[in-house]
């Protein structure tokens, strides 16, 4: 594109600004009223503190049990997205570089159970993890164990469907020639395809990791006091009579620290992956 | 000759670990569901679901019959969410058109702007949602501020998380969720655009709206068709962004479908009347889905 008009420079201007403001107020919200004295949060809105404090970024430590909330989210993200990484890594590589029986069945049921309502597996998998329990002893309702089984299946039909759209991507004469050395066909996934896939792999890993990171419904049903994680223990900051804003605010900013982050270092990744494995 | 069944056996054996667990976390459960829409489960029968009594087309009959309270909210919650969902993916899909094409070509501060956009993204959900609850207070909040004491826009102060305005707000909160989704993707999409066809059509003597609306604008149409698919299912589905919003039950213009189905199931304890209404959402979205395959595909082959 050559160097666009003065019109089109003014709207870009004027659209962006107001798309800036309506995307970036919340975190504004979020990172002043973190700052700010407790009777400012209780009373009408400033824009301007009556003071700055680092109170509540101390407190929130104290008010709920935040550090153990945090290891727990921890535990299960990492967890489900190494698992869900590696197990779609593997079925990516089977449905790119082999024909077989059944091949496109396994595409399309992956594929359709992304349109599934959580709420439909979230009633017979609490069901069925509580029968578990009582049946055998094997803890997986209340358990992180339960929980990473659960999240890794989420983020798995995404992650294949992205890494397949990679790997074809990848020219087959490579792990051809290496096939002819004499590599085998497992050597030759890690060797050749895995290095040169390593943007999918990544963009992959960041997405499996916030969906970990940020699900909701199940952790609210499937953990309990010990596996808590940060998804519920943001609600312990209200009490019957009182919300603490700024130390929910403070609390939330530190929650999304960790992913805001990883994400925005690994966003080119992600664009490239997007545009490999989705797009087309 | 085991060398060879070695090999046709492997594509299975890679396969193998996700098919195992997306029989057991998605399939299994599905067909318990199923079972479970059946049955007359209460909290009496949590321990042991199997011994539930069977009600057969019971609890559809309550959950489609508008005549008696479950069916009516339910036909209330149904017609919300579509008109929620409609709004939010419209919505999102405009900004982040608008975005995406404004972006496409660089500019003093290009990169820290697109980082800004993205931030909704990748912020946490309940992070997010809750600090818009915040704002959205009645009296602490920063709407309110700005709309009451700032603008003189509104006479009172409104409370926006109960009553009919929940319904703004909600739709609101989801927008700013989803479009930087959706500016990721198109500019993903526009990164496929070959630059020939731009100095062309520029060589051409065609404007810079010209060629948006000629070349860029078409070329992002089959982006757009699987991005408005995937967010619709999303925001029909959403289930974070009320739940933190609102909390377990949500006011009557933002009660939301997959809210009602928890309400139905965790709150009341009906768990059969909870799947069978988890089964009549699928089957609308399984039609609604083959629906749209259908018509864009039908497009795609008349285009090409």
């Amino acid at each position: 594109m050559l160097r666009p008009p003065p019109s089109f420079r003014w709207t870009r201007r004027i659209l962006l600004t107001l798309l800036s403001v309506f995307t970036l107020t919340p975190v504004f919200v979020m990172l002043s009223s973190s700052l700010k004295p407790l009777q400012d949060v209780q009373g009408p809105f400033r824009w301007i503190p009556s003071g700055i404090t680092l109170r509540p970024y101390l407190d929130i430590w104290k008010t709920v049990p935040l550090a153990k909330y945090f290891v727990n989210s921890l535990i299960v993200s990492v967890s489900s997205t190494v698992c869900s990484v590696l197990i779609a890594i593997l079925a990516a590589y089977a449905v790119s570089r082999y024909r077989f029986r059944g091949r496109r069945l396994f595409t399309v049921t992956v594929l359709s159970t992304q349109m599934f309502p959580g709420i439909l597996f979230l009633l017979p998998l609490f069901l069925i993890f509580v029968n578990i329990g009582n049946s055998t002893g094997v803890a997986l309702y209340g358990s992180r164990g339960g929980l990473i089984l659960t999240y890794l299946t989420f983020s798995l039909p995404f992650s294949i469907w992205m890494l397949v759209g990679y790997f074809d991507s990848i020219p087959r004469d490579l792990d051809e020639a290496a096939l002819v050395d004499g590599c085998s066909p497992v050597g030759t996934l890690l060797r050749i395809v895995v290095p040169a896939a390593v943007p999918g792999i990544v963009a992959v890993s960041v997405y499996s990791f916030m969906t970990a990171w940020g699900e909701v419904l199940f952790a609210s049903v499937m953990t309990n006091d010990t596996t808590r994680t940060l998804a519920v223990g943001l609600q312990g900051y209200s009490t019957q009579t009182d919300v603490y804003w700024n130390q929910v605010m403070a609390a939330s900013l530190v929650v999304s620290v960790p992913v805001v982050a990883g994400f925005l270092l690994l966003q080119r990744y992600l664009v490239a992956g997007l545009t490999a494995g989705a797009v087309k | 000759m085991g060398k060879r069944l070695a090999r046709i056996g492997l594509p299975y054996l890679l396969l193998l670990p996700a098919l195992a667990l997306e029989l057991l976390i998605h399939l299994v459960p599905m067909v318990v569901g199923i079972v479970m829409s059946f049955k007359q489960l209460t909290q009496f029968f949590i321990r042991d679901w199997s011994a539930a009594p069977w009600t057969g087309l019971g609890n559809y009959r309550m959950s489609v019959d508008i005549n008696a309270p479950v069916g009516r909210s339910l036909l209330n919650s149904f017609w919300v969410t579509c008109a929620f969902t409609l709004l939010a993916v419209g919505l999102s899909c405009l900004l982040g058109t608008t975005a995406a094409i404004l972006m496409q070509d660089t500019f003093r501060g290009r990169g820290l702007l697109r980082a800004a956009f993205l931030l909704p993204y990748a912020l946490p959900v309940y992070a997010a949602v809750i600090t818009w609850s915040f704002m959205f207070q009645r009296d602490t909040g920063l709407v309110n501020h700005v709309l009451h004491d700032q603008l003189h826009l509104t006479s009172d102060r409104p409370f926006w998380l109960l009553g009919d305005n929940s319904f703004t707000a909600l739709v609101t909160v989801s927008v700013w969720r989803s479009w930087p989704f959706a500016f990721l993707t198109l500019t993903a999409g526009l990164q496929n655009i070959p630059r020939e066809l731009y100095e062309a059509a520029a060589m051409d003597g065609a404007g810079i709206w010209q060629q948006i609306r000629r070349i860029t604008l078409p070329a992002l149409r089959p982006v757009n068709q699987v991005l408005v698919l995937v967010l619709f299912l999303w925001t029909f589905n959403d289930f974070n962004t009320p739940y933190v919003l609102f909390g377990k039950s949500a006011p009557e213009a933002a009660d939301l479908i997959s809210i009602h189905i928890y309400q139905s199931s965790f709150v009341t304890w009906n768990f059969g009347a909870g799947s069978a209404m988890s089964v009549l959402l699928l089957l609308f979205l399984l039609l609604v889905t083959a629906v749209y395959l259908f018509l864009t595909s039908r497009r795609r082959d008349a285009d090409a």
